[in-house]
């Protein structure tokens, strides 16, 4: 039996894939995941393939009940991300989207901070060019951005992993913690890849801008590497708390007025990454379970819509809100993926938003955290406001658009990865059990007892009356043409605007400077030219005559002096 | 699905948009009515409220439209703001087209 690295087929598969065509590329796109899966399957929890280089104890692949969820995860959303991608004839797309799950894959089984480092800069370097693929110059601004955020958090983690292993703690990537300077450090860096308040301008900016599949991947790996990676390192961390809560309640704001309705996805994102923030912060084996479980509920929801809003701008070439409408007259099938995928991350019943959510409000009410549970409360009916109803109404109710006259359903691999993901959330959410024997820890936990399903029930249906009756009243704010100031703002406006006007101000004091310097050459060069010029003294031409008659001199001198 | 110009889909008719939210309305008076029937459990003291997630799920929505409308206030800007224009959506599906073209 051949062991190898999980990570390994994939980027092969990456390879080979840019370099074929036809249905030999298929195969190898389709066989990569599955090979990858296959390969993580093979190993047991407390593997772990270790090597020295240059003296360093390295770890490339280590396994456990943690890592391997997250391996299984990504290989999965890597295979429905193929399929949706499958008719797209673009070997940059495909190098880059196999590349970049196999950095994810990477990163989750790294066992070591160096090794962490090298598969978190990959995931950057990978997934950027699934943005520049859109190629526009607005993608290709919008993917320099996040580049150089993405860069400067791989940065981050090299510089706290070497305070850290320099204070005598090794590079072994377990609990970190933030007592050191070097914890510090790896913190700010998960929490710029993690979307922390503040620190997620590069999440809104640069996912809508990615191709209609590109999306997809994009939503499905980054991000969840950084959850994974402070719940390795940082579960219990008080401060996360207060980080998730914020994370999850302040995007919905811009969820409702945001035009942009793959922008939308993008906000409500950091929204259910805030809900496994919360979980890692509380840090209770309940708590650690439901943000495992919410993640790997939210990469197939996530997917699920972002490839409905992907296959909208696939046949639309439009993807906002206030332009679109009406599609579920040509778009049925598309239509109803796309409420399956609203009503899982709205966490109805049955759908696996319920089941993996659930576990985290539980945590928050059990640690006595009242405030907290508050705040998930109301961030759960607004992600059911803004993603559950909005996402779907906008672009296939709502009043009839232009598009409706050429609209046609997706072509039938978007349909099938849309579906495969569709089924995983119905499964998910019905057959709980199957997704709580995979977590971390040992769980007897039911998300299925009537209290609760009454409860979540009720805060829904409230939520969609309160919809209904702010849009029959006028008052839900109409999608309008627009761009809504976020943090980017700061790089992408303020910043620019303020070296213009710095530049502005230093223009006089530059020409000053200059035309001094010019004078003092000009002087210069008139002295120089009144000695050295063409009449100058020095340059003067003296006749032959002159010349003989001043050596005769010398010469004469020279003799004069020698008789004496 | 594929349509006369004269097709008529289910919500072109009023009626049926009224019947979703009349449908809408009743399932949540039925919700608010299996709180007296059906003995939620409480694992917070707030919890035993009558219809209190009713009550929060409605509270929380009509708040957070209400504030985003006050937040559109502060930050909407002209789509052009950042003086890149908006995605041509006729370029990029040629551009798409083209590519599946010339790989094909």
């Amino acid at each position: 039996m051949i062991e190898l690295w999980p990570a390994i087929p994939l980027f092969i598969a990456a390879i080979m894939a840019s370099v074929t065509r036809g249905s030999l590329r298929a195969i190898i796109m389709l066989a990569a995941p599955l090979i990858s899966a296959y390969a993580i399957f093979q190993l047991e929890p407390g593997d772990v393939f270790s090597v020295e280089l240059m003296g360093l104890q390295l770890t490339p692949v280590r396994i456990d009940a943690l890592s391997i969820l997250f391996g299984y995860l990504f290989n999965l959303a890597a295979l429905i991300g193929v399929i949706y991608a499958l008719h797209v004839k673009d070997p940059m797309q495909d190098l880059a989207a196999l590349a970049y799950a196999g950095s994810a894959v990477g990163a989750v089984l790294a066992g070591d901070l160096l090794t962490l480092f090298v598969y978190w800069e990959l995931l950057a370097l990978t997934s950027v060019f699934l943005i520049f693929a859109r190629r526009t110059e607005r993608a290709y601004k919008a993917g320099m951005r996040y580049l150089l955020i993405q860069i400067s958090s791989g940065l981050l983690l090299l510089s706290g992993a070497i305070f850290y292993s320099s204070a005598g703690n090794g590079l072994s990537f377990n609990y970190i913690g933030l007592e050191s300077s070097g914890g510090w450090l790896i913190f700010i860096a998960f929490g710029i890849k993690a979307a922390f308040p503040l620190l997620h301008g590069w999440l809104t900016d640069a996912y809508p801008e990615a191709t209609p599949t590109g999306t997809v991947f994009l939503a499905s790996f980054t991000t969840k590497v950084a959850i994974y990676a402070l719940a390795r390192g940082f579960p219990g961390t008080d401060l996360l708390i207060i980080i998730g809560v914020i994370m999850a309640c302040f995007p919905i704001f811009y969820a409702v007025i945001e035009n942009d309705l793959r922008k939308v996805l993008a906000y409500s994102l950091i929204n259910q990454l805030g809900y496994m923030v919360v979980g890692i912060g509380i840090g209770t084996e309940l708590a650690l379970n439901g943000t495992t479980a919410h993640a790997f509920s939210h990469v197939l929801y996530k997917g699920l819509l972002m490839m409905s809003m992907g296959a909208v701008l696939h046949v639309t070439g439009e993807i906002r809100g206030s332009e679109l409408g009406g599609l579920y007259k040509k778009m049925p099938k598309t239509t109803l993926l796309c409420i399956i995928g609203a009503a899982s991350i709205s966490a109805f019943p049955l759908f696996s938003g319920f089941i993996s959510k659930a576990m985290v409000v539980s945590a928050a009410i059990q640690e006595g955290h009242t405030l907290v549970w508050l705040a998930l409360l109301f961030a759960a009916a607004g992600v059911f406001h803004h993603a559950g109803i909005k996402i779907p109404f906008f672009a296939f109710f709502a009043h009839d658009s232009k598009h409706i006259e050429t609209a046609h359903e997706p072509p039938g691999n978007m349909i099938l990865a849309m579906g495969i993901a569709a089924a995983f959330c119905v499964g998910i959410g019905s057959f709980p059990g199957l997704l709580y024997a995979m977590l971390p820890f040992a769980t007897d936990y039911s998300a299925y007892d009537v209290s609760h399903v009454l409860a979540q029930m009720q805060l829904l249906a409230f939520s969609a009356l309160a919809f209904a009756w702010l849009k029959l009243a006028n008052i839900y704010p109409p999608e309008l043409k627009s761009v809504n100031l976020d943090t980017e703002w700061f790089y992408r406006h303020l910043f620019p605007q303020s070296v213009k006007k710095l530049l502005d101000r230093l223009i006089p004091v530059d020409q000053a400077i200059k035309k001094f310097s010019f004078d003092i050459f000009a002087f210069s060069q008139q002295v120089l030219a009144r000695h050295h010029g063409s009449y100058g003294i020095l340059a003067r031409s003296w006749p032959t005559g002159s010349m003989v008659l001043w050596v005769a001199v010398l010469l004469g001198l020279s003799l004069l002096l020698y008789y004496f | 699905m594929d349509s006369k110009k004269t097709k008529q889909y289910i919500f072109d008719d009023p009626k049926n948009i009224r019947l979703v939210v009349r449908a809408l309305v009743t399932v949540c008076i039925i919700l608010v009515g299996l709180d007296l029937v059906l003995h939620r459990h409480a694992s917070h003291p707030l919890e035993e409220i009558f219809a209190f997630y009713a009550i929060y799920g409605f509270v929380s929505c009509v708040f957070l439209v209400l504030l985003a409308r006050e937040i559109r206030k502060l930050v909407m800007r002209d789509e052009r703001y950042y003086g890149d224009e908006p995605d041509d959506p006729e370029q990029g599906k040629l551009q798409e087209k083209s590519a599946e073209k010339s790989n094909d």
